[in-house]
C-alpha cells in the first residue's frame, strides 16, 4: 500500500475496498502497470473478440430527416418514472422521475426533466398568456409573451430539486426501490429568461415590500411567496430550456428559476406577480414544504435545497459484470453555492477517496463528479458526501436525524448508500 | 458647434441613458379592477376575502356534493389527503398525522387553497357563500368552531388554528432572505 506516499499515483488504492486515486481518470497515462488494472481486470473475456460482421444498416439508406428529432428507438426505456397516483380521478397530481441512472453529463434533456404538478399541466395559448406585476408596486404591469422576448435576456445552467425529494430515505427501514423513484425529482437545464428584477424595476417596487407572491395559470393557481431580496437578486422569469422554449410540463410559456431554493418556489406557467409586506401563507408553504422536528415545531420558509450528492452508477438496476475496474459516477450540488470536494467511499463511509470533478463547477448547478473503483467481486457500500464552498458537508444519516429527526419528510440530504452484493446488484440500504 | 455646453447637455443625456437603455419598458399599465378576476390572493390577516358568509351546517351539503368523492365521508381522507383528525399527533416520538385541523397554521389557508384550487375537476366553481360554509364544515369536523358559527370575511381569520405557534425559522437561510413573518 501506498498510504505514505504524500500524492499517490494513479492507479493507487487511496480507501478502502478498492476506492482507486481519481488521478487515474485525470492522467490517463501509466495506468495498466500501476496496479494490474488492464485488460485482465476489466472482467470481461479474454477470449478473442467475434470477426466483425457487415450489418444492414451498412449497406441501405437509412430514414429521411423528422421535424423534431427523438431518441433512438433502442433508448425507448430511458423515460421518466411515474408511480401510480393515489386517486385515478386526480391525474396530474405528483411528480414524473428523472431517471438519473441513465444519463450522464449534468444537463438533463429535456423530456426528462423531472415535473411536480399539482393540477395537471395546462395546455397554455402563449398569445392569450399574460403575466401581471401589482401589489405594493408604483405602476402595475401587464406583460404579453411578444413583449418579454423584446427584454434583455440572460441563461443560466441551474438545478431544480423538489424539497420532496429522497424524502423516501426516512423511511425507517430501506425501501427496494432505485434511482428514480428515490433520487428522481432533481434536475438540471439551461434556462434562458428575463431577470424578474427587470420588471420589478419598471413597475417600481414599493419600499414596504418584502414578499413576491408568485401564482400559476395553472387549474389550482400554484402559488408561493417568495422574500423580495431573492427575486431582486438572481431570479429568472425562463421563456427557454435547453435553448428551446420551456416545456408546458416545465412551464409553457413561462416559469420562475429561483436558484438553489426549493423546486415549488420555481413557479410554473406563471401568470401573477403580487408584491406584499406579508407572505401569504399559502397551502404549499404551511400545510406542505414545512419540515416538522423532533418536537412538535416545524421550520417553515426553508428556502436553500443544501449541499448533497448522489451517485446515478453504480445503481439499483444497472448490474455490475464481473469483478474489475469500474468508475462510480454521480452528481453533486447545492443550493448555497458551488461544489468543492465530492469523496466516495466503498466500504460504507469508513474510508473515503477523493472524486474527480468534472468542469463545469457553477454555483447552484450540479457537477459530474467519477472515481475509479477496483471491484474486487466481494460485498461493498457505495456512498458519496459532497462539501460546497460555504464549507457545508453533505450529513451521515445519523447527524441528520440527530438534528431534525425522520419526521420532516422534506429537504432530505443525507449521505446516501447503495449496496452491492457479489452478483454485481445495487440495492438501497442505510449505512 | 462643439460648445461646453452642448458638452454638458450630451453628457448628462449618457448619464440618464443607461438607465433608460436598459429595457424596453413594454409592461402595460393596468387598473386594479381589470387585475380584480385574477387577484385571488388572501393574506393570513383576512386582507381579500370577499364578502358572503356561511355555517358548518350549510357546508355539509356542499361537502358530500363537491368533495367527500375524494377526501371521504366527514375529511376522513381516501383516496386523497385526510382533512380532520390528527390534533395532538405532532407531539415528539408519534407518527404526524397532518390535516387542516392539526397542522395548518391559518384558517384563511384553507378558504384560500379550497377556492383557487377546489374542487379538483371544477376549480374556482363554488360561491363565496359556499365557500365559507365547506370552510366552516371543516373546521366545524376538527372541533375548532362550532356547527352554527357563522364565518365570514371577518370571523374566519379569527379562528386561532391549534397549530397556529408550531412553525419556527429555518436557522440555515441566505441571511438577505431570513425575513420570517411575525
Amino acid at each position: 500500500m501506498s498510504n505514505n506516499v504524500a500524492v499517490p499515483r494513479p492507479g493507487d488504492p487511496v480507501a478502502g475496498n478498492g476506492m482507486l486515486s481519481r488521478r487515474l481518470f485525470l492522467e490517463r497515462t501509466l495506468v495498466a502497470g500501476a496496479v494490474g488494472v488492464g485488460a485482465a481486470s476489466a472482467g470481461m473475456s479474454k477470449a478473442s473478440a467475434e470477426p466483425l460482421a457487415v450489418q444492414p444498416w451498412m449497406t441501405t439508406p437509412g430514414t429521411g430527416f423528422e421535424g423534431y428529432g427523438q431518441p433512438s428507438r433502442f433508448e425507448s426505456k430511458v423515460v421518466r418514472f411515474i408511480p401510480p397516483p393515489p386517486n385515478p380521478a386526480t391525474q396530474g397530481v405528483g411528480p414524473a422521475r428523472t431517471p438519473l441512472h441513465l444519463l450522464d453529463g449534468i444537463i438533463t434533456p429535456s423530456g426528462l426533466h423531472f415535473e411536480r404538478s399539482h393540477s395537471g399541466i395546462p395546455d397554455i395559448d402563449p398569445d392569450q398568456h399574460r403575466l401581471v406585476i401589482h401589489g405594493l408596486v408604483r405602476r402595475p404591469l401587464v406583460f404579453t409573451l411578444d413583449a418579454l422576448h423584446r427584454y434583455p435576456m440572460e441563461s443560466r445552467i441551474a438545478f431544480i430539486e423538489c424539497a420532496g425529494n429522497s424524502a423516501l430515505l426516512n423511511a425507517p427501514k430501506p425501501l427496494p426501490l432505485g434511482m428514480a423513484a428515490i433520487h428522481g425529482v432533481f434536475s438540471c437545464a439551461e434556462w434562458t429568461g428575463v431577470r424578474l428584477s427587470t420588471l420589478l424595476d419598471e413597475a417600481g417596487v414599493d419600499p414596504s415590500a418584502r414578499w413576491v407572491i408568485a401564482e400559476g395559470a395553472d387549474a389550482c393557481s400554484m402559488s408561493r411567496s417568495i422574500p423580495l431580496a431573492k427575486a431582486m437578486d438572481d431570479t429568472l422569469v425562463c421563456l427557454y430550456q435547453n435553448g428551446e422554449r420551456v416545456r408546458p410540463s416545465n412551464g409553457y410559456p413561462l416559469r420562475l428559476l429561483v436558484p438553489g431554493f426549493e423546486g415549488n418556489m420555481n413557479v410554473k406557467w406563471l401568470r401573477r406577480l403580487k408584491l406584499t409586506a406579508d407572505p401569504a401563507m399559502t397551502k404549499d408553504e404551511t400545510s406542505r414544504y414545512t419540515v416538522l422536528l423532533k418536537d412538535e415545531k416545524a421550520w417553515q420558509f426553508v428556502f436553500p435545497m443544501e449541499v448533497k450528492s448522489v451517485i446515478t452508477r453504480p445503481a439499483p438496476g444497472l448490474r455490475m459484470r464481473g469483478p474489475g475496474l469500474y468508475e462510480i459516477s454521480g452528481l453533486a450540488w447545492s443550493g448555497n453555492g458551488s461544489i468543492r470536494r465530492v469523496e466516495v467511499s466503498a466500504d460504507g463511509g469508513k474510508s473515503w477517496a477523493r472524486a474527480a470533478l468534472q468542469n463545469p463547477i457553477l454555483p447552484m448547478a450540479p457537477v459530474r463528479f467519477r472515481a475509479p473503483w477496483q471491484w474486487n467481486g466481494g460485498p461493498a457500500i457505495l456512498q458519496s458526501r459532497a462539501t460546497d464552498d460555504k464549507g457545508n458537508a453533505q450529513p451521515t444519516r445519523a447527524a441528520f436525524a440527530a438534528e431534525r429527526g425522520m419526521r420532516g419528510v422534506y429537504h432530505y440530504n443525507a449521505i446516501a448508500s447503495w449496496r452491492i452484493d457479489e452478483k454485481g446488484e445495487a440495492y438501497n440500504v442505510y449505512a | 458647434m462643439f460648445t461646453l455646453e452642448r458638452v454638458a447637455v450630451f453628457a448628462a443625456l449618457f448619464a440618464v441613458l443607461p438607465a433608460l437603455a436598459q429595457t424596453p419598458r413594454l409592461g402595460q399599465p393596468i387598473s386594479p379592477e381589470d387585475i380584480a378576476q385574477w387577484d385571488i390572493s388572501i393574506g393570513p390577516d383576512g386582507a381579500g376575502l370577499p364578502s358572503g358568509s356561511g355555517t358548518a351546517r350549510q357546508g355539509e351539503p356542499v361537502y358530500v356534493a363537491k368533495c367527500q368523492a375524494c377526501h371521504g365521508e366527514k375529511g376522513a381522507g381516501k383516496p386523497n389527503d385526510p382533512l380532520v383528525g390528527g390534533i395532538g399527533t405532532l407531539a415528539a416520538g408519534k407518527m404526524p398525522v397532518k390535516t387542516v385541523g392539526s397542522f395548518w397554521p391559518y384558517s384563511t389557508t384553507l378558504f384560500d387553497y379550497v377556492r383557487r384550487a377546489m374542487p379538483f375537476q371544477a376549480t374556482k366553481s363554488l360561491s363565496a357563500d359556499e365557500l365559507y360554509a365547506v370552510s366552516a364544515y371543516l373546521l366545524s369536523l376538527n372541533g375548532i368552531i362550532g356547527p352554527e358559527e357563522v364565518m365570514d370575511a371577518q370571523s374566519l381569520p379569527r379562528v386561532r388554528m391549534p397549530n397556529r405557534d408550531g412553525f419556527i425559522p429555518f436557522p440555515r437561510n441566505p441571511r438577505e432572505s431570513s425575513a420570517f413573518p411575525e
